[in-house]
């Protein structure tokens, strides 16, 4: 989906604030958050991309105001409701007070039809492609060309995995894209490398 | 339901909530809590990533399988990570080519060998400009490249977890594996800093 958390490439967030040895948790609440949804993740109640899918699901506005781990928060209670642990009302009688959720989720999708396998040296391109749910595309590489510079190991695919649904594994490619391509005269020279899976993928010919 | 005038429950109160949720359902979420906690500050650390550098700076035949099959390098080094990363990929700097890490989409990382992300890295500003602005943001970050630098952004898009290796100091011909490992902070290892 098109959602508030596909941030590569967005403008107007001004410095990124940085220290030296920056700290991973600020508050005791934050390493909660984070051991909760690790817990839920190990118990099978659900896994990393129905995770991830649900935070991308929060409104943006709710998206954009919450702190990271509140979003992982969210998402973790989000997914508790929908696999049936809790409903939204024990879980707001449990919270005294109204439980902010993520949006209900769209349909999921299988491997593309038309997969093929690549290989290093091949010129590739995204899929001009508008996925409703779950997708690890960031945005700004959509309909765009790169090379493959290598390939992994199979993983789940995100757009079934992260819905619950069943699909083959895939393997994602290493895409080497020029950032003078992906944003032209809107760029620094770079180049940027994205884990393509290869249902996104086609030969550019 | 939820609307513009309902009070929100405080983070506090949605945390204790969905432990409560767990606890019922005979996750022992306290206990795992405790776990987690040493877990993240104690072996999730960057001296992991930095002693695979440093072992690499000193022995090639563990540099080049560090490079070619990050994941043996780790499985052999004694550590290891989460079963959903089936890839480690290290990303050697040189003197024409820097690498720098990021996930415009959400966090990932290697966080078993590098550490768990730092807060910067997590933020919106980070996420959204590295990609497209990566000289600039690595100079107010405080590392400002040669212009014939070639910079390199990987965007942490599957479960393929990256780690740089940075570029060895002179005037460190002299020194341990530990003391070169002490060297190489987290910073280094997500490509922000040079060493």
């Amino acid at each position: 989906m098109d959602g508030m958390h596909d941030m590569g490439g967005k403008q107007g967030f001004g410095p990124v604030i940085h220290s030296r040895d920056a700290a991973v948790f600020h508050a005791d609440w934050e390493v909660r958050a984070n051991a909760l949804y690790s817990l839920a993740v190990k118990s099978g109640v659900f896994n990393m991309d129905e995770y991830r899918h649900a935070i991308e699901r929060m409104t943006p506005q709710h998206y954009l105001s919450a702190s990271y781990y509140e979003r992982s928060l969210t998402s973790l209670a989000t997914l508790c409701v929908e696999k049936g642990l809790v409903t939204r009302q024990e879980l707001e009688q449990l919270a005294g007070a109204a439980y902010p959720l993520a949006m209900p989720s769209s349909p999921g999708r299988g491997n593309h039809a038309n997969r093929v396998a690549f290989v290093p040296g091949d010129q590739v391109r995204v899929r001009d492609e508008h996925v409703a749910g779950h997708v690890r595309m960031p945005g700004y590489i959509r309909g765009k060309h790169g090379v493959v510079i290598s390939q992994s190991p199979v993983y789940p695919f995100p757009d079934a995995h992260g819905h619950g649904l069943h699909a083959d594994d895939e393997p994602t490619y290493d895409v080497r894209f020029e950032a003078a391509h992906l944003w032209p005269q809107g760029a620094e020279a770079a180049q940027v490398h994205v884990g393509v899976f290869e249902s996104y993928l086609e030969l550019n010919v | 339901m939820t609307t513009d005038t309902t009070p929100i429950a405080s983070i506090e109160q949605r945390l204790d909530a969905i432990q409560t949720v767990l606890q019922r359902h005979g996750m022992q979420p306290a206990e795992f809590i405790n776990t987690f906690d040493e877990l993240a500050h104690e072996h999730w650390v960057p001296a992991n990533g930095a002693g695979l550098i440093a072992r690499a700076w000193t022995d090639s035949a563990f540099k080049q399988l560090l490079l070619t099959d990050g994941v043996a390098a780790i499985r052999e080094a004694g550590l290891s990570m989460p079963s959903h990363h089936r890839h480690f990929v290290v990303l050697e700097n040189t003197a024409d080519i820097h690498n720098v890490i990021c996930c415009t989409l959400c966090s990932c990382t290697a966080f078993t060998i590098i550490g768990l992300p730092p807060d910067w890295y997590k933020e919106l500003a980070y996420r959204s400009r590295v990609v497209r602005e990566a000289r600039t943001v690595l100079r107010e970050m405080g590392l400002d490249l040669p212009a014939q630098t070639q910079i390199r952004v990987w965007d942490t898009t599957a479960d393929t977890r990256y780690m740089v290796m940075p570029q060895r100091p002179s005037g460190t011909d002299g020194m341990t594996v530990d003391q070169l490992t002490a060297l190489i902070s987290k910073d280094a290892l997500i490509g922000v800093s040079l060493i």
